[in-house]
C-alpha cells in the first residue's frame, strides 16, 4: 500500500498526539485515521473499502473497533485519532471481535461462495479475511439474492454483483481517480448494487484498476478470466513499455506467456495506478512472432540460420561503410539503443541515426541536443504537485501519458494547481483537470507563446513563480517555432521545462546517443572533449567518431537521393539501412520512407513482428519483446527504470546481442552487447556536464491559405497501434473515430449538425462522424492513427490546412 | 538322535514348503480373481453429469492440493456454442502425470464438484515418458446409456444449481447437438467416437 510521502519538516512536533491502541501508547500526526495508527504498529485490522489513495467512506464496516467513551463499535478506517484517544482493536476488545465477526457474517449472506469458479480465489481479501476474522459458520438459512452473472459495465470489465460486498471502491476510484464517474451504486438495501447508465459503458482509461483494487472477485477483465490461478504465477517486476510515463507494473507470467499485468506500486510515479494500454496490450507478445532469421534469396525472404544470416548482414553492413543510416524507432529499451548508437558509429562508421519514427523536425534535433539530451531528473511528478502553474503546450496528457494526467488531476483537485493548456480543443480531459483551455490554431502555438511573452503580463507573473512547469507534447515537433518559443519562455521566466514524448524508448534513446549529433549521455558529437571520452570508453580512435549526420526528413532524402531538398548536406549516398522496430506508417513521410526502403542497395532489419520493414528487407533477425529482455526505460522525467526479464527462458534475443554477434562477424571490436556490459558502459560514460548546444530560434512559420481548415490531430490512448492488437476487448473501450468541428466552423462550412464529413488533402481523405464540440474556430480534429483515421497516410499532420466537405463522397 | 548331516537337513525345508498353500498369485493370467480394495487409489477419473455434461469446472484446486506438482489444469470459459459443464467454467486441458503422481488423493479431497475420483485401476505402465502424462480424453468416465457427449447445452430450464442438486437425472433429446459437433470430437477417446462406450 501507498503511504504518501511525508517529510519530516512537515509535521510539527506540536502537531502530534498521543494515542493508545491495545495498551500501547504512540506519537502520531493529528488527523492520522485510526486503521493507519495500528497499520503503522503492526496491528492488522480487516478492511475492504479502506484504500490509502481513496477517501474513507466506511461503507464495509469490517474494521469496527472500539474507542473508549463512544457506546458502539466505529470504523477504524473514518475515524481520525484525537489526543488522547484510547482505542481497543479486536486484540484486545471483545466488542471489536464480536463485531468484526458479525459484519463478516453479513458480509457473507449473500456471497455466492463460488470461489472455485471465481478469478480472484487464491488471492481475495474476503477469503482471508473470511478465515482470519469471520466465524467458521454462518447461521443464515434462506435463499441468497442472485443476480443474472456476469454482466458487461464495459467490453474489457465483467461484473458479478453477486460477489460484491458493496465497499465502492470501484466508483470511488472512477469518481475521486479517474474523473470518469461512470460507475455507480445502485438501489439500496439487499439489491444494492454497483451499474453503470444505460448504453453509457465505463469505458474509462483507467477502469482495469477497478478490478485491481476490487476486494473480491467482483469485477474481473474479459481477457484474464479463468487463464490462471495465482500459484501458477511467475510475477516479475517491470516497466510499462507502452508510453514515457514510466509506470511500475506487475507482468504475471503462465508457462511463458503473459496472463496479466497489474499496477505496481512506485509512489513517486505511478501510485498504484495505470492505464488499460498498460495493463492490457500484451497479446502482441506471443502473437505473430518473427521465429527465426530470414534472408532474401531471388527476391524471397527464407528462414536462415543465424549464422549464415551474421554473415550475410556483416557483408552487407561492411560493404556500406560510411554509407548507412539507422533508425531505430521509439520502442528500444534504454541499453538497446545504446547498442544502435554505439554500432552505427563503430562498426556502420555512420553518424546517420535517427530514433524518431513520427513526425519530427530539425529543430526539435536540435531542441532535445540544448535542453532534453542527458540532463538529469526533472521536472518530476512531484514537481508538477507543487507547482503553482502548469502549461501544457500540444500536450493531451490523457492521451498521450495517462499518469501525468492522473497526477495533474489531483494536484488541481486537492492542491489547486493552476492548470492551463494550449490546444486547439478543448477536451474532457481538460475539465476532468480542471483546466483552463487557451485556444490556439493548429500551428499557431509558436505564434500564441510569443505573444505570452510579449503581451501576457499576468501569465508571464504566473510562469515566474518558483516551481513552475512547462510541458510540451511531441506533436510540437511539428510546429515551426513551437519549441523554441517554449525552450525561450522557459528560461526567460525561470518555468521548468519538460518535454513529453510518447513512446517508452524516447528519452532513453535520445540519452543513449540514438540522434545524429548526439554522442552517449547527451554530449555534442562534435565537441573535441565529448568526443575524446566516448572513444575512450569504445576502444576507437576520436577522429574515426562522426561528427554530425543526418537525421528525419533528410536521411530519407538521402536514401532517395532527392538533392533538392538535402542540398545543405554534402553528397553522400546511403547504401545501407539497419532498422529496428520502425512503423513506416508512423513516419511523416511514409510513402517517401516506403520508397527509400524498398530503393536502399541493402536493408537489415531486426524486428519482432513481421511489417512493412520486414517485407522488403534484405535480411531479418527475430529479436525479444521487451517482456523477454532485461533493459530500462528513462521516463519523460528522466528517470531510469531498469527491470528484468518477466518471460524466463525465451529463446528470443535481445537487439543489443544481435548487434554485438553481426559486430563479430564484421571483425569489430563491440562487446558482448548484454545487457549488463551496455549498462556499465553507460555508467561508466555518464551524462555530459560540458557545455551544450545552444537552444533553437526558428520562428514560427506564416500562417497561410486562408479558405481551408486548420487539421489538429494526435494520437488516442487507445489506437490502431502495432503494441494493440489482437485484443478486441481493449479496443473495443476505445474512443469513438471521429471529427471534432466547432459550430461555427461547422455552419461556415455548410454542414449540418449531425452526418460526416469528408477531410481531404491532395493525397487522400478520411471519412469520419462529425460531432459538434469545442474546437478553435476554423479547424477540424481527427484522431491521428484509430481505425478508418490514418491522418499521416493522407499526407497531413497537426497544423496540415486540409479541406472538409460534408457528407460522405 | 543322530543328526543328520546339514545337506539333508536343507532339503526339509524344501519338502515341506511343497505341501504348503502356494501365495504367489498368477497376474495376469488371473488378476481377476485379486481384486483390489474398494478404496485403493488408482488411476484418477473425470466423472459427467447424468447428461454427459463434465463436472469438471477447471478450478485448479487439485492442481493446488498436489505435492507433486502433477497435474496441469487450464480453465476457459463455456459459451453457448461450446458447452463442457454447467455454468461459467470448464477445464480446456487436464493433465496429470503419472510419473509424478503419488496417489495420495489429495486432489479428490481438494475438488468442489467431485468431478475428480480415482478408480482401482493400478496397471499404469508404459514403455515411454510422454504417454504416462494422461490427458483429459483419457481421464474422462466413459459415457453411460443417456448421456449426450459434450459439447451441448444444459437441461433446457435448469441452472448449474439444479445440476449440483442432483436434479438433473439424465439428458433429454433437447440437448442433442445440432449438426457437425468437430469441438467434441477432437475432444473424445477414440472408444467414444466410434460408439463403442
Amino acid at each position: 500500500m501507498t503511504i504518501a510521502p511525508q517529510s519530516p519538516t512537515e509535521v510539527a512536533p506540536t502537531d502530534l498526539v498521543t494515542v493508545s491502541v491495545d495498551g500501547i501508547e504512540v506519537r502520531v500526526p493529528k488527523g492520522t485515521l485510526v486503521i493507519r495508527v495500528a497499520e503503522l504498529m503492526g496491528i492488522e485490522i480487516p478492511r475492504f473499502c479502506d484504500h490509502p489513495l481513496l477517501d474513507p467512506v466506511a461503507a464495509c464496516r469490517a474494521c469496527l473497533i472500539e474507542i473508549e467513551g463512544q457506546p458502539k463499535p466505529q470504523p477504524a478506517c473514518a475515524i481520525a485519532v484525537t489526543d488522547g484517544m484510547v482505542v481497543r482493536t479486536q486484540r484486545t476488545s471483545p466488542m471489536a471481535d464480536t463485531a468484526q465477526e458479525g459484519v463478516m457474517e453479513f458480509l457473507l449472506l449473500n456471497h455466492p461462495l463460488d470461489c472455485p469458479v471465481c478469478d480472484k480465489g487464491g488471492e481475495c481479501p474476503l477469503q482471508n479475511q473470511a478465515m482470519t476474522a469471520g466465524r467458521g459458520t454462518s447461521r443464515f438459512e434462506e435463499e441468497k439474492r442472485t443476480f443474472e452473472k456476469p454482466i458487461n459495465v464495459s467490453a474489457q470489465i465483467l461484473l458479478d454483483r453477486e460477489r460484491c460486498v458493496s465497499c465502492a471502491r470501484c466508483t470511488r476510484f472512477a469518481d475521486q481517480i479517474a474523473g470518469d464517474p461512470m460507475l455507480e451504486l445502485l438501489e439500496r438495501g439487499a439489491k444494492q448494487q454497483v451499474g453503470t447508465a444505460e448504453d453509457e459503458p465505463f469505458d474509462s482509461y483507467f477502469s482495469g484498476n477497478t478490478i485491481q483494487i476490487c476486494p473480491v472477485g467482483a469485477l474481473t477483465s474479459s481477457l484474464y478470466r479463468f487463464r490462471a490461478r495465482p500459484f501458477d504465477l511467475v510475477s516479475t517486476p517491470t516497466t510499462c513499455e507502452h508510453c514515457a510515463s514510466g509506470c511500475s507494473l506487475r507482468t504475471d507470467v503462465r508457462r511463458g506467456v503473459i496472463t496479466r499485468r497489474l499496477a505496481w506500486d512506485d509512489p513517486e510515479v505511478n501510485e498504484e495506478w495505470n492505464c488499460d494500454k498498460g495493463r492490457f496490450a500484451f497479446v502482441y507478445t506471443y502473437e505473430g512472432r518473427i521465429a527465426s532469421p530470414l534472408v532474401r534469396e531471388n527476391g524471397e525472404l527464407r528462414p536462415a540460420s543465424w549464422p549464415e544470416a551474421l554473415d550475410v548482414a556483416a557483408r552487407g553492413l561492411a560493404a556500406a561503410r560510411g554509407r548507412a543510416g539507422v533508425l531505430t524507432g521509439g520502442r528500444l529499451t534504454r541499453e538497446d539503443a545504446y547498442a544502435y548508437a554505439k554500432f552505427a558509429r563503430v562498426a556502420m562508421g555512420t553518424g546517420d541515426i535517427d530514433f524518431r519514427a513520427r513526425v519530427a523536425s530539425d529543430e526539435e534535433a536540435q531542441f532535445l541536443a540544448s535542453s532534453v539530451a542527458g540532463m538529469p531528473l526533472g521536472p518530476t511528478y512531484a514537481d508538477l504537485d507543487r507547482a503553482p502553474v502548469v502549461l501544457l503546450v500540444g500536450l493531451e496528457p490523457e492521451d498521450e501519458s495517462p499518469i501525468i494526467f492522473l497526477r495533474l488531476r489531483r494536484a488541481a483537485q486537492k492542491k489547486g494547481v493552476r492548470i492551463v493548456s494550449l490546444s486547439p480543443v478543448r477536451t474532457r480531459g481538460m475539465d476532468k483537470m480542471d483546466a483552463q483551455w487557451w485556444a490556439c490554431q493548429p500551428g499557431g502555438e509558436a505564434v500564441a507563446l510569443r505573444q505570452i511573452a510579449e503581451n501576457s503580463a499576468d501569465t508571464l507573473a504566473a510562469l515566474r513563480q518558483p516551481g513552475a512547469v512547462i510541458l510540451v507534447g511531441e506533436r510540437m515537433a511539428g510546429v515551426p517555432g513551437a519549441l523554441s518559443a517554449a525552450a525561450e519562455l522557459a528560461s526567460s521566466t525561470g518555468a521548468r521545462l519538460g518535454w513529453v514524448p510518447r513512446r517508452a524508448g524516447e528519452r532513453g534513446a535520445l540519452d543513449a546517443g540514438a540522434l545524429a549529433g548526439l554522442l552517449p549521455g547527451g554530449r555534442p558529437a562534435d565537441d573535441p572533449r565529448a568526443r575524446e571520452e566516448v572513444a575512450a570508453v569504445w576502444g576507437v580512435e576520436a577522429s574515426s567518431l562522426p561528427t554530425g549526420g543526418r537525421v528525419g526528413q533528410s536521411l530519407v532524402d538521402a536514401i532517395l537521393g532527392d538533392t533538392s531538398r538535402a542540398e545543405r548536406e554534402e553528397e553522400r549516398h546511403i547504401d545501407a539501412l539497419l532498422v529496428a522496430g520502425v512503423e513506416v506508417a508512423d513516419h511523416e513521410r511514409a510513402e517517401d520512407l516506403r520508397r527509400a526502403l524498398s530503393d536502399v542497395p541493402f536493408l537489415v532489419a531486426l524486428s519482432t513482428h513481421h511489417n512493412d520493414v520486414t517485407e522488403v528487407a534484405d535480411v531479418v533477425f527475430p529479436v525479444a519483446v521487451v517482456a523477454e529482455k532485461a533493459g530500462s526505460f528513462t521516463d519523460w522525467e528522466g528517470r531510469t527504470k531498469p527491470f528484468s526479464a518477466a518471460i524466463h527462458g525465451a529463446q528470443s534475443v535481445a537487439d543489443g546481442r544481435v548487434l554485438a554477434m553481426i559486430a563479430d562477424s564484421m571483425d569489430v571490436t563491440f562487446g558482448a552487447g548484454d545487457v549488463a556490459s551496455l549498462r556499465a558502459e553507460m555508467d561508466r560514460l555518464g551524462m555530459w556536464t560540458g557545455a551544450r548546444p545552444a537552444a533553437p530560434s526558428v520562428a514560427p512559420a506564416a500562417s497561410d491559405a486562408s479558405g481551408t481548415v486548420a487539421l489538429a490531430t494526435w494520437r488516442l490512448l487507445l489506437d490502431a497501434g502495432a503494441l494493440q492488437e489482437g485484443e478486441p476487448h481493449l479496443a473495443a473501450t476505445a474512443r469513438p473515430t471521429e471529427a471534432l468541428m466547432s459550430s461555427e466552423t461547422a455552419r461556415s462550412l455548410g454542414l449540418g449538425q449531425a452526418g460526416s464529413v469528408t477531410v481531404s488533402t491532395d493525397h487522400g481523405s478520411l471519412e469520419l462522424p462529425l460531432r459538434i464540440a469545442d474546437v478553435v474556430d476554423g479547424t477540424v480534429w481527427v484522431p491521428m492513427t484509430s481505425e478508418g483515421s490514418r491522418v499521416l497516410a493522407i499526407g497531413a499532420s497537426h497544423g496540415t490546412r486540409v479541406r472538409v466537405t460534408g457528407g460522405t463522397a | 538322535m543322530p543328526e543328520l548331516p546339514p545337506a539333508v537337513r536343507g532339503f526339509g525345508v524344501t519338502f515341506a514348503t511343497m505341501f504348503k498353500k502356494v501365495v504367489t498369485e498368477e497376474y495376469p493370467e488371473q488378476a481377476d480373481r485379486y481384486p483390489p480394495k474398494p478404496r485403493f487409489h488408482g488411476r484418477h477419473q473425470l466423472n459427467r453429469w447424468a447428461d454427459g455434461l463434465e463436472k469438471c469446472i477447471g478450478c485448479e484446486l487439485c492442481a493446488w492440493a498436489c505435492p507433486a506438482d502433477a497435474i496441469l489444469v487450464e480453465a476457459d470459459s463455456n459459451t453457448e456454442e461450446a458447452r463442457f459443464s454447467p455454468g461459467e467454467r470448464y477445464g480446456r486441458v487436464y493433465q496429470i502425470n503419472y510419473l509424478r503422481c503419488i496417489f495420495c488423493g489429495l486432489c479428490i479431497e481438494a475438488c468442489p464438484t467431485r468431478a475428480l475420483t480415482m478408480t482401482n485401476v493400478y496397471e499404469l505402465a508404459d514403455d515411454n515418458r510422454a504417454d504416462l502424462i494422461y490427458e483429459k480424453k483419457d481421464l474422462l468416465a466413459p459415457l453411460l446409456p443417456g448421456m449426450i457427449p459434450p459439447p451441448h447445452r444444459m437441461v433446457p430450464g435448469t441452472t448449474e444449481k439444479d445440476y449440483y442438486a442432483g436434479k438433473v437425472t439424465g439428458s433429454v433429446p433437447e440437448q442433442e447437438p445440432e449438426g457437425d459437433s468437430e469441438i467434441w470430437y477432437e475432444t473424445q477417446e477414440p472408444a467414444v467416437r466410434e460408439g463403442r462406450a
